[in-house]
């Protein structure tokens, strides 16, 4: 089976999460990354869930969101999305993922509107959820999308939340870290190129000195990302 | 309902984010064709887009509006960018933001101050927000003021005839919600004796003074899951973002689910081999001995 984008997404973003951390983990990529993170380098890693779960061990099966039952079987705390959000703004949480539709050079990500006047916008988004609080509050925010020139923006038209504290932006086509509060790219994936990153990206990209082809997933990595999303509903489809 | 939700009303509903989201409820809204609606709730899956999309609807307090499986919702954009089936005002929140309007609806304060969303630009867009200097630290803080909602709608697992109510699984904002309320409604999969209740009174989400009206609707969350009970419907979510592409489609899609059927009972019916497939055994928790 050939590597998919996705795949190597997922491992960049379980490579994110360290040991013993407590991490805002999200849906969709970041919750596989959770997984890989804990089955691997991360076993004492702690997810939460905002709509009120913490659990220190992976749900036993694929979720599609994070309400799903089995999310909640084997949760050491099913409590109240205030109980979490306020550790997060305690300073409890070391990091967090968010995906969105557009995101700048300095991390801010929008997933509000398209269009200069909220009230009236070319395209209605769903919104921040816990987005922008994951931004304003957590130690780290991890920025996962897919890549697109009309995505990645000089600047977004609505900043949902904010870049302060973006750390890494990994896309379908590379990684990138902030550096002053600048997105650097450090490596491409191996199924994209420097070339491809470049004209996929709406601003004028930074590369850093030492730039390389994305490392790919381990074959333990790989294992457990197929073992988990077996059927590739999150890590083999199209983006 | 016909009681206690008039047009016009300020309605928190799907306080527990993905599940237990009360559509049973909902749809009756739609039935009853209850208009100029405030909807308030964190997250709300696709009922937001429903009542947005027949027309109950002419604010929104929310930190987002969508379909979890799909990503966007079409009554909603609909709704902001050509301003159809009519235009609505949204108040912007984050998840973290409407949590503490409703806490401080709860507590009964006038605000909470919060660090979040201050480098937002959802702190601006709200027009209910102020940014202030904290006089203790000096530091700037986002005041989020109380939200009271007129009804606070709860879909939970049991609840005896009073309203007193176990929910169990994650709670998400329904308790602050149920606090802040002028009055709750209770929607139970199942309506138990007094004495179920007060086994295990840890697990009642509000006292059942709030509680105006207790309405037993098994299956009333489909397609959301209801823990132990019944698990999500993820397809249903993916064949009403296929079918509410365009307006014509959506009303379809209304006349089909919601107008025609007449009760929830009939809806389940209609759902045919894939409800009953979606019920969870569960299990169950450790003795507790009061």
């Amino acid at each position: 089976m050939d590597l998919t984008p996705g795949e190597i997404m997922v491992a960049q973003a379980a490579l994110q999460i360290r040991d013993g951390e407590r991490v805002f983990v999200g849906m969709r990529l970041p919750l596989i990354a959770f997984v890989v993170a804990k089955r691997t380098h991360a076993p004492n890693a702690v997810g939460l869930f905002e709509l009120g779960i913490v659990r220190d061990q992976p749900a036993p099966e694929l979720l599609y969101t994070m309400g799903d039952p089995p999310n909640v079987t084997g949760a050491t705390w099913c409590a109240r999305t205030l109980d979490l959000m306020g550790l997060l703004q305690r300073g409890e949480v070391e990091a967090g993922f968010i995906g969105g539709a557009e995101v700048d050079r300095h991390g801010n990500v929008n997933t509000t509107a398209i269009g200069a006047d909220r009230a009236h916008p070319a395209v209605q988004l769903p919104g921040s959820g816990g987005g922008a609080d994951i931004a304003s509050l957590a130690g780290r925010l991890i920025v996962i999308m897919a890549h697109d020139r009309k995505r990645l923006r000089e600047r977004v038209d609505f900043v949902t939340s904010p870049g302060d504290h973006a750390s890494v932006l990994i896309t379908t086509l590379g990684v990138f870290r902030f550096v002053d509060g600048d997105a650097v790219l450090v490596s491409y994936h191996p199924t994209s190129s420097l070339e491809g990153v470049r004209a996929n990206t709406g601003w004028d990209l930074r590369v850093s000195n030492d730039v390389h082809v994305t490392e790919a997933p381990s074959p333990e990595m790989l294992r457990i990302i197929r073992g988990y999303d077996h059927d590739g509903f999150w890590t083999r489809r199209g983006e | 309902m016909e009681r206690f939700v008039g047009d016009g009303s300020r309605i928190a509903l799907g306080c527990a984010l993905e599940p237990a989201i009360p559509f049973a409820f909902a749809h009756e809204l739609i039935r009853q064709r209850r208009r100029d609606l405030e909807l308030i709730g964190p997250i709300s899956d696709i009922a937001f887009d429903q009542l947005i999309g027949a027309g109950c609807v002419a604010r929104i307090t929310a930190a987002w509006v969508g379909n979890v499986s799909a990503g966007l919702a079409h009554a909603y954009r609909r709704a902001m960018e050509q301003g159809v089936p009519r235009r609505i005002e949204v108040r912007d929140h984050s998840n973290f933001s409407i949590a503490q309007s409703l806490l401080a609806g709860a507590i009964g304060a006038p605000y909470i101050p919060t660090r979040t969303l201050l480098h937002s630009d959802i702190a601006r867009a709200n027009p209910t927000f102020r940014e202030e200097t904290d006089p203790f630290s000096g530091e700037r803080v986002l005041l989020v003021p109380a939200i009271t909602p007129d009804v606070t709608v709860l879909a939970v697992q049991r609840a005896d005839a009073d309203g007193n109510a176990h929910l169990w699984g994650p709670w998400g904002v329904s308790q602050e919600a149920a606090l802040a309320a002028k009055a709750v409604i209770v929607v139970t999969d199942e309506l138990v004796p007094r004495a179920v209740i007060a086994s295990d009174p840890n697990r009642t989400i509000a006292p059942a003074w709030k509680v105006v009206a207790v309405v037993e609707e098994p299956g009333a969350c489909h397609p959301s899951p209801l823990q132990g009970r019944y698990g999500r419907d993820h397809e249903f979510f993916h064949q009403y973002h296929r079918a509410t592409r365009t307006v014509d489609g959506f009303d379809q899609w209304i006349a089909e689910w919601v107008t025609g059927v007449p009760d929830r009972r009939a809806y389940l019916a209609k759902l045919g081999d894939r409800w009953p497939a979606l019920r969870l055994e569960g299990a169950p928790a450790a003795e507790a001995r009061f």
